[in-house]
């Protein structure tokens, strides 16, 4: 690809980008939300047709829009959400691509069956095939995306950020499986803003910031803080943010021996106000569901809640809220914007109460306070009437923000709050959590990324096999003493 | 084995059949005349012209969408063909009476898919409009009169038999040749759903519509030619209802897309796309035929048809959910009961 340009309307997305892939180099694509990576990605996939510039694909030029022509051509683009389909089996949807990229009429249904074991077994990978997609989990169908490529005899293959819903030991393999195919002459390109995947697996890099090449070059060439330089185009220091130094008071939330059957058990717990606790926890090891009782929406089977020194029984949604907690899911797609509605609408919906009087709403009201929030939470966007779905990552994560922060919350729970953000709004969200702090709001952060733990937490619980193996402060804490634990006691 | 049972057992499909045979029991336990051959002939009669719109149902929700139009696009194809074969005077065979019928039906199913694929517009809405649109188009342009004699050809179709049964009596009852409309119609869809690149693009399209997108698969070409396919069947059961009515009224079949609709989902298709199969759709349109035709065999009043089909829609559709709940609950506690961690925490 070189020289390319692409507008929408008045925004210049792209402007003069150069983007070159030899075979058998993996090329990591950097940049922060909204930088204009997405758009590039679309572009070499056919999908969507450059103002100007030349895209050629194996030395042939590509032009316009023809999404079938390129991946019959040999490129296939793993999307963050996969794009498999979820009813269809793990045979049809691996040897799908190849088939609809040959034109076939009629299934082979043998061959096919023929065709999606051998791409199995060609990444090493056992599944069985008849089962639907939808019933797998994440990192598996990851692998029936990858497996779809391959079995299209992809040579290029694109990932989108392959590594966000996965967890450290599921990068591992996937890491460990682009370095095998790359012996093979697979070239890949790897959309990722994770500084570490950059330099464990890429040859070269390509960084763009709002639009334009900012760095590009060996991966070598590149420190870790040279590359975050790059895509922000401000030097952000990856150390700790400052704590508090007022020591904490009586616990807001306190729990004892807090325990859901095959979840987690004997919990102890103490949440004081204008403080930053992190669990942190591999998936599976009970930290979302622990998340999930302190926020009602499930119900423990023992232990004791005392919200502000006084007993809590709580079992719903409505009744934590009541109380002042607000919880931010970890997918916040599915579970937490309304995604064709407005921006607005998506601030002001759980704090309605605040605008309206004998049931009418103050809707001119609402609009201030989201107008308010954006300007504060600095939610990049052309007009808070547009819909949420529109917003990059960091940007939607933002406007989940935004609504609990509007309700006032005491105890703010947040599961995963900078999975799929860029460096720069990973930053500005943790600082919004400090500033919480400050205005004593107690926050509890729940994540499997050891570096924000760190970042931000006053203290860090490891949670392991459904229980609270330990409790470190998070000013003495070291990166690889917590690995340690969340990995040993997961064993 | 045990694996078939108790996927049966979870399955929708499975639920249907099984309900339908406990029904088939106790209807036959109530009165006996529902396991005579006339009566079953009947039944399987009166499933024909259901049948085959419910296949066509069955291939839209397949893809994700919802057709509504469907009676209305039946109702204009059995009037028209009809009507022209009358007006016209002319004697084609019937072989091309079922193509006139089909043709109408496609043409019809073009402009949904115009509107749909096109356009873009949702399914519901646009066939929502058809079908107002199409059967206004009928009725003020091409007629209201019912026709009490219809053309000597269908008259001589109506009168061959698939399969004849003597009776003691000495009574012939006959299941009609139309009954094979139905299982071709049927086994055409499960050839194309199940081996086409077409059909697996349906269900692909059902699953999800970006990913399709995604791969290269032109959706909106998909999208039209399954809206004048479902035209086509629709046709087809237009014409079939005629031969089966010996009456050609355009004021027949539109209301009863709701009930072909049900019998689909009872079948197990999902309203939301991309599950569904045409054994199922049959074995949900036998059972809702077999509620609406036999409940006053045994005595009950009409109006209890109505209550006892929405009844298993919930149940057909909301047991296999329960059960899954049921498993998910039983897993977490076997989870439980099993060897846990005990590394004790330095605090």
């Amino acid at each position: 690809m070189r020289g390319i340009f692409k507008s929408y309307g008045p925004a210049r997305v792209l402007q003069d980008v150069d983007f070159l892939l030899g075979p058998g180099e993996v090329r990591c694509l950097a940049g922060e939300n909204g930088s204009g990576k997405s758009t590039l990605i679309k572009i070499l996939s056919g999908v969507v047709a450059a103002d100007s510039g030349t895209v050629s694909l194996f030395g042939r030029p590509v032009a316009g829009t023809d999404p079938a022509g390129v991946i019959a051509a040999g490129l296939s683009v793993i999307y963050q959400d996969f794009s498999l389909f979820p009813n269809l089996t793990v045979g049809e949807n691996i040897t799908f691509l190849r088939a609809a990229a040959h034109r076939d009429r009629l299934v082979h249904r043998l061959r096919r069956r023929r065709l999606a074991a051998e791409t199995l077994d060609r990444i090493g990978v056992k599944l069985d095939l008849d089962e639907p997609v939808e019933t797998l989990p994440v990192a598996a169908k990851q692998l029936v995306a990858i497996a779809r490529a391959l079995a299209n005899d992809a040579r290029i293959v694109v990932m989108d950020e392959p590594t966000t819903a996965l967890t450290r030991n599921e990068v591992d393999n996937l890491l460990r499986l682009v370095a095998a195919l790359k012996q093979e002459g697979v070239s890949f390109v790897f959309v990722s803003h994770k500084i570490e995947e950059v330099f464990t697996v890429c040859d070269t890099v390509t960084v763009i910031r709002d639009g334009k090449v900012a760095a590009s070059g060996a991966a070598s060439d590149f420190t870790p803080a040279a590359l975050v330089t790059a895509m922000t185009g401000r030097d952000i220091a990856s150390q700790r943010l400052p704590r508090d130094a007022t020591a904490p008071g009586r616990p807001f939330l306190s729990a004892r021996g807090l325990t859901r059957i095959g979840e987690y058990r004997d919990v102890d717990l103490d949440l004081h106000a204008g403080e930053i606790v992190s669990i942190v926890g591999l998936l599976g090891s009970g930290r979302t569901e622990l998340a999930l009782s302190l926020f009602g929406d499930t119900r423990p089977d023992g232990g004791t809640l005392v919200l502000d020194g006084r007993p809590l029984s709580f079992g719903s949604v409505r009744d934590a809220m009541a109380v002042g907690i607000a919880y931010v899911p970890e997918d916040r797609l599915s579970e937490g914007l309304f995604l064709d509605q407005s921006i607005n609408d998506n601030i002001t919906v759980s704090s309605l109460g605040r605008d309206s009087r004998l049931g009418w709403l103050n809707v001119a009201a609402g609009a201030r306070r989201a107008k308010a929030a954006v300007e504060r939470l600095r939610i990049r966007l052309q007009t808070v009437a547009a819909p949420v779905v529109q917003l990059s990552g960091g940007n939607q994560q933002r406007v989940v923000l935004a609504r609990w922060m509007e309700r006032e919350p005491r105890l703010i729970i947040l599961n995963s709050p900078t999975v799929g953000v860029d460096v720069g709004s990973k930053r500005d969200i943790h600082e919004l959590l400090v500033a919480l702090r400050a205005k004593g709001t107690a926050v509890l952060v729940v994540t499997d990324d050891i570096g924000e733990a760190l970042a931000i937490s006053d203290r860090i619980l490891v949670m392991a096999g459904g229980r609270i193996t330990a409790s470190l402060a998070g000013d003495c804490a070291t990166e690889h003493e917590i690995a340690a634990r969340v990995a040993k006691d997961a064993a | 084995m045990r694996r078939l049972l108790s996927r049966l057992a979870t399955s929708p499909q499975g639920i249907m059949l099984a309900t339908g045979i406990v029904l088939a029991v106790l209807f036959s336990v109530a009165n006996p005349v529902f396991l005579s051959a006339p009566n079953i002939v009947d039944l399987l009669r009166n499933a024909i012209v259901t049948g085959i719109f419910a296949i066509g149902v069955l291939i839209v929700l397949a893809s994700g969408g919802i057709d509504v139009s469907f009676t209305a696009i039946g109702a204009f194809a059995l009037y028209a063909t009809t009507k022209l074969l009358i007006v016209s005077g002319i004697h084609p065979p019937m072989l091309a009476i079922f193509a006139i019928g089909i043709a109408i039906g496609v043409a019809l199913g073009f402009v949904n898919g115009l509107l749909i694929g096109l356009l873009g517009l949702p399914t519901l809405i646009v066939t929502l409009a058809t079908l107002s649109l199409f059967r206004g188009a009928l009725l003020t342009f091409v007629g209201t009169l019912y026709y009490g004699t219809i053309p000597a050809e269908m008259v001589a179709y109506s009168r061959q038999p698939l399969l004849a049964f003597h009776l003691a009596s000495g009574r012939v009852v006959q299941l009609p040749l139309a009954f094979g409309n139905f299982v071709l119609v049927a086994g055409f869809a499960a050839l194309i759903l199940g081996s086409t690149m077409f059909g697996r693009k349906i269900y692909a399209l059902g699953g999800s519509e970006e990913a399709a997108a995604r791969i290269g698969i032109d959706v909106r070409r998909v999208k039209l030619a399954i809206f004048m396919l479902v035209g086509g069947i629709a046709g087809l059961a237009g014409v079939t209802h005629v031969t089966l009515m010996r009456i050609a009224n355009p004021f027949d079949l539109v209301g009863s897309e709701l009930n072909v609709i049900a019998a689909v989902v009872l079948g197990g298709a999902r309203i939301t796309g991309g599950h569904g199969t045409v054994s199922g759709t049959i074995i949900g349109v036998l059972v809702i035929t077999m509620i609406n035709s036999s409940l006053l065999l045994i005595g009950v009043p009409t109006y209890w048809q109505r209550l006892v089909v929405g009844g298993l829609i919930l149940f057909g559709t909301g047991l296999p959910i329960a059960i899954e709940r049921f498993n998910l609950h039983r897993a977490r506690l076997r989870a439980a009961a099993g060897p846990t961690v005990t590394v004790q925490a330095p605090v």
